[in-house]
């Protein structure tokens, strides 16, 4: 017969190492079959019931030390319980003369003063406070911990954006700064790759195969899962991209995510085109625009953004003339699916952006009779085909719209499909450029430009055709795709970084840092050749909520 | 209100105090409230029936040394009839080690802070062996006893007199470059005292063998100066007392039974206590950790200023007290750095390329960590009369800490 004991310890705190090393001196103890003791956490409680080592009538709280013992016999159980403050404490007496573990984070900082950075893996619910200390501290944070409130998310975030410094978290796995992998990170070489990274395995996946096919990083920074997502709006990914942008060594950047909302993508997308370094996007599951725009790439696998990355030798284009960045588009086409094809590249550059022929439902324009933002209207929609012939053959409801369009003064551009060929109106030009010269003569800061579809051979004359709107200062291009990247760059927001720089220097000075939590991720920094100070964290007041609730409102006080 | 800028001022008048020795005098003369029948005793008040064996003997030698009562019997009646009075020192203005009884007709050293004015007591330092201040009252020690009042206490008061007193904040500092933490080990500052007062005492005593009496009990007991220093930290931490919003501590002092603090921005008699740990530590041979009193004494004043337990990087010859190995003794000091709110610009450590020593315990910060201050200490022996038995490590209950940040919530409206 098997006998289960178990003990409940209150807010007693113990490293993993330490509770493994527990495990093992009681598994070794006579008559002991089996036995657990972790953080009552749900999840270790899972994996204790998995073990059988969960009776239904234990109770524990997160914050306490369960530990469970199935023997032989009762006297065998209690006697390996007995035994469980004489086995923590021979660990003890093994490191008493050990180098002073400090047990704040300020008196750490006073051990360590050059760390620019706290790692933080304490369990989620005190994690902000601990990542709130670090800022005040001036600290960079990584904060490894999940469980962090978006709130907090965000508080953290921006107090760190006002200071220029950088919240990768809350969840983020992996980071290299300056060849040291913090978290769970791969040993790459060091380069010219710089790496933002909301997403951790991504990140270690890509820094694993550049360094597999011979390239290098910089730095790799991550951000967390949720930096991407609307309510964040990618504060430390626009941060990081910036530095990266400013750092010397940086030569490409790579930008990973998993899907990001889709506000937030267009705005990281302006910024990585803003950078003026090659940029390698790959943000999983999310449509591209293109594969290439300008300065930016879009991968289609975490191995292609790494090859890319590598290879990136490629020519750089920017726009010459200054952007047009507080005006809208409009697109007028006559073709259905170069209107979609324009929309499915502008929609990741032009934010909000709205079609009568939409991508998603939220592009979706409710009244097709009038534009709002950007707008890409497909004019051969039945909507505007009853009772007229189709804009291929009619140029008469385009000349209405576009004059309709030149009179809203917040638009700057307006884009047109010449669609030549059999059947098509035989000189298209011809009874458009009138009308934008018309248009521009009253209106010379509007912009013009012509996507021509056709060959030489065509009936309407194609060199003609294209002659005739360059003549009227149409910009003509003779695809979606290169319309698309001109657009785009034209559009593009070179807007001056509104936050704080992070400071190069700390990212280039030989990392030092502080580990609060796991403490595995202090043995890996020191392994790698980092100073570190580990901080034998606690859980304030010892778990007793009332003092740390009480203590909390000290501290708006001081 | 702002709790760091309360704390600031607090810790900033605690360091700048400066505790002159300034005279010997005779306790009821100086020590304001003091009369005949009151018996000042270390630690927060405690009344007779819960007191301790240590410190019911030393009220008993006190009162056969004071002459109210002619033996033991007499002066227990008197105690249960209610014929004296007893109150802690830190009423007074005084400390003393140990029982730390004071009565009436004894000298005690007056310590004046030169910088805001406050005095402070503490009794003199008896040696070695059968003492008083753990709980003997044989002929022997109330011979003793009078022999101090009568010479060495006149020697010293007539020294004192003819100098412009003992600047102790810098005896201490000098102490501290020389081994001493101030609290446990006083070997040095016992050694300064004697070259400084030496002189004072030979321009003033006519008797020469008289003299070589003095200087040799001063000269001997390597804890002569503790009790000067003890009332110098009083005079610093009660010129740190009584800052609205404080939340440092200012006292913490044991008699036996009871561990006490106070706090800055607290009550003058608002004493948060708790049932007193038993030390420990290293046991003279013959004694063992089961001969321990519990902690008793106003010594932990030192630690209260910054200095002892919290100065043990400086300290190495005393290390086994706390494990054995100079990192120990590092590790103890830093630890108390957690715990405290700044660091000392008078008291520095070499080994610690001379950084302050962790001054003015924040209450915050102890609950906060769980981390509760060090102590270096003597042990008394829990029967009374029997002496020191050995010497360590106490810390006081946490609950205490909690109990004085819930009372602070409450004056404060957190």
């Amino acid at each position: 017969m098997t006998v289960v004991k178990w003990n409940v310890r209150a807010g007693a705190y113990y490293d993993s190492v330490v509770l493994m090393q527990l495990q093992r001196g009681l598994l070794g103890l006579p008559g002991v079959l089996d036995a657990g003791v972790v953080m009552a956490t749900p999840a270790n409680r899972d994996l204790l019931a998995a073990n059988n080592l969960l009776p239904e009538v234990v109770t524990a709280n997160p914050d306490d030390l369960l530990i469970v013992v199935k023997a032989e016999s009762d006297a065998s159980a209690d006697d390996a319980i007995g035994k469980v403050d004489e086995l923590l404490a021979r660990r003890k007496s093994s490191t008493v003369s050990q180098d002073f573990r400090p047990r704040s984070l300020s008196a750490a900082v006073k051990q360590l003063p050059e760390a620019n950075w706290v790692l933080i893996s304490v369990p989620g619910r005190y994690a902000a406070g601990v990542a709130r200390e670090a800022l005040e501290l001036n600290k960079h944070v990584f904060l490894y911990s999940d469980n962090v409130s978006l709130e907090d998310e965000i508080a953290l975030k921006k107090a760190a954006r006002d200071k220029g410094l950088l919240v990768m978290g809350p969840d983020c796995g992996t980071a290299i700064i300056n060849g040291i992998g913090l978290g769970f990170a791969n040993r790459v070489r060091r380069g010219s790759i710089g790496v933002v990274g909301a997403s951790g395995t991504g990140t270690q996946a890509v820094t694993a195969h550049i360094h597999e096919l011979g390239g290098g990083i910089s730095h790799a920074i991550g951000t967390g899962g949720r930096d991407l997502k609307s309510d964040v709006g990618a504060i430390t990914a626009h941060q990081a991209l910036d530095a990266l942008a400013r750092d010397d060594e940086t030569k490409v950047i790579v930008l990973i995510s998993k899907p990001p909302s889709p506000d937030v993508a267009t705005n990281l997308i302006s910024a990585a085109q803003g950078t003026g370094k090659p940029v390698v996007i790959y943000f999983i599951g999310y449509p591209p625009p293109a594969r290439k725009i300008g300065n930016l790439q879009f991968a289609i696998s975490l191995s292609e953004a790494a090859e890319i990355a590598v290879n990136s030798n490629w020519e750089l284009v920017s726009g010459q003339e200054l952007p047009i960045t507080n005006y809208y588009l409009r697109g007028l086409f006559s073709g259905g699916t170069l209107a979609y094809e324009t929309l499915l590249g502008l929609q990741s550059f032009l934010s909000p952006i709205y079609s009568n022929a939409p991508i998603t439902n939220y592009q979706l324009l409710e009244d097709p009779l009038h534009s709002k933002a950007h707008t890409i209207i497909d004019l051969g929609d039945e909507f505007f085909m009853v009772g007229r012939l189709h804009p291929m053959i009619d140029n008469d409801l385009r000349i209405r719209r576009m004059k309709q369009e030149a009179a809203d003064p917040e638009v700057g551009m307006i884009l047109f499909d010449v669609v030549l060929g059999e059947g098509s109106h035989l000189d298209p030009a011809g009874e458009l450029v009138p009308v934008i010269k018309e248009i521009r003569d009253s209106r010379l800061e509007i912009e013009f430009v012509a996507m021509v579809i056709g060959t030489d051979d065509d009936p309407q004359n194609l060199q003609s055709q294209v002659s005739q709107l360059q003549d009227a200062g149409v910009t003509v291009f003779r695809t979606a795709a290169e319309a698309v990247e001109y657009i785009s760059l034209r559009f593009s927001a070179s807007k001056k970084n509104e936050f704080t720089h992070v400071n190069l220097d700390q990212l280039k000075q030989p990392l030092a840092a502080i580990n609060v939590g796991l403490e595995s991720f202090y043995d890996s920094l020191i392994s790698q050749g980092a100073q570190a100070v580990h901080v034998e964290w606690k859980p304030p007041a010892s778990g007793n909520e009332k003092m740390a609730a009480l203590l909390a409102r000290m501290k708006s006080k001081s | 209100m702002n709790i760091d800028e309360a704390n600031t001022t607090a810790v900033n008048r605690m360091m700048e105090a400066r505790p002159i020795l300034k005279a010997v005098a005779t306790a009821r003369d100086v020590i304001p409230g003091m009369k005949v029948n009151l018996f000042l005793h270390a630690g927060p008040p405690i009344e007779w029936a819960r007191m301790s064996g240590p410190l019911k003997g030393a009220i008993i030698g006190a009162m056969l040394f004071e002459g109210v009562a002619a033996s033991e019997a007499e002066a227990t009646s008197m105690v249960e009839r209610g014929e004296v009075e007893f109150d802690s020192c830190h009423h007074h203005g005084a400390v003393g080690p140990m029982a730390g009884v004071t009565s009436a007709s004894m000298k005690v050293y007056v310590v004046e802070n030169a910088e805001h004015g406050n005095k402070s007591f503490s009794n003199l330092n008896e040696g070695y062996g059968k003492v008083l201040r753990y709980g003997a009252y044989s002929d022997e020690v109330l011979k003793k006893l009078h022999w101090m009042n009568d010479v060495l206490g006149v020697a010293l008061a007539d020294a004192l007199a003819a100098s412009n007193g003992i600047d102790m904040r810098a005896l201490m500092s000098e102490a501290l470059h020389m081994g001493d933490e101030g609290h446990n080990r006083n070997k040095a500052g016992s050694l300064l005292y004697l070259r400084l007062i030496a002189p004072l005492i030979a321009k003033t005593m006519k008797d020469n063998a008289a003299m070589a009496e003095v200087l040799q009990f001063i000269g001997d007991n390597a804890l002569s100066v503790l009790n000067p220093v003890m009332a110098a930290c009083k005079a610093m931490t009660d010129a740190a007392h009584g800052v609205e919003g404080s939340t440092i501590v200012t006292t913490m002092a044991r008699n036996g039974t009871d561990f006490g603090i106070r706090v800055s921005g607290l009550g003058e008699r608002q004493w948060f206590t708790a049932p007193a740990e038993i030390p420990v530590g290293l046991f003279f041979s013959g004694f063992t950790q089961d001969d321990a009193n519990p902690d008793i004494g106003d010594s932990a004043i030192t630690e209260t200023a910054g200095i002892g337990g919290f100065a043990m990087a400086t300290a190495p010859a005393i290390v086994t007290f706390v494990g054995g190995t100079p990192k120990d003794a590092m590790n103890a000091t830093l630890e108390m750095y957690e715990i405290t709110f700044a660091e000392s610009k008078f008291f520095t450590m070499p080994s610690l390329d001379f950084r302050g020593t962790p001054t003015g315990i924040d209450l915050r910060k102890v609950v906060e960590l769980g981390i509760t201050p060090r102590i270096n200490t003597g042990i008394a022996h829990k029967n009374a009369g029997v002496g020191q038995v050995g010497a360590g490590l106490v810390r006081p209950p946490l609950g205490i800490f909690e109990q004085a940040l819930l009372a602070y919530a409450e004056k404060y409206r957190l």
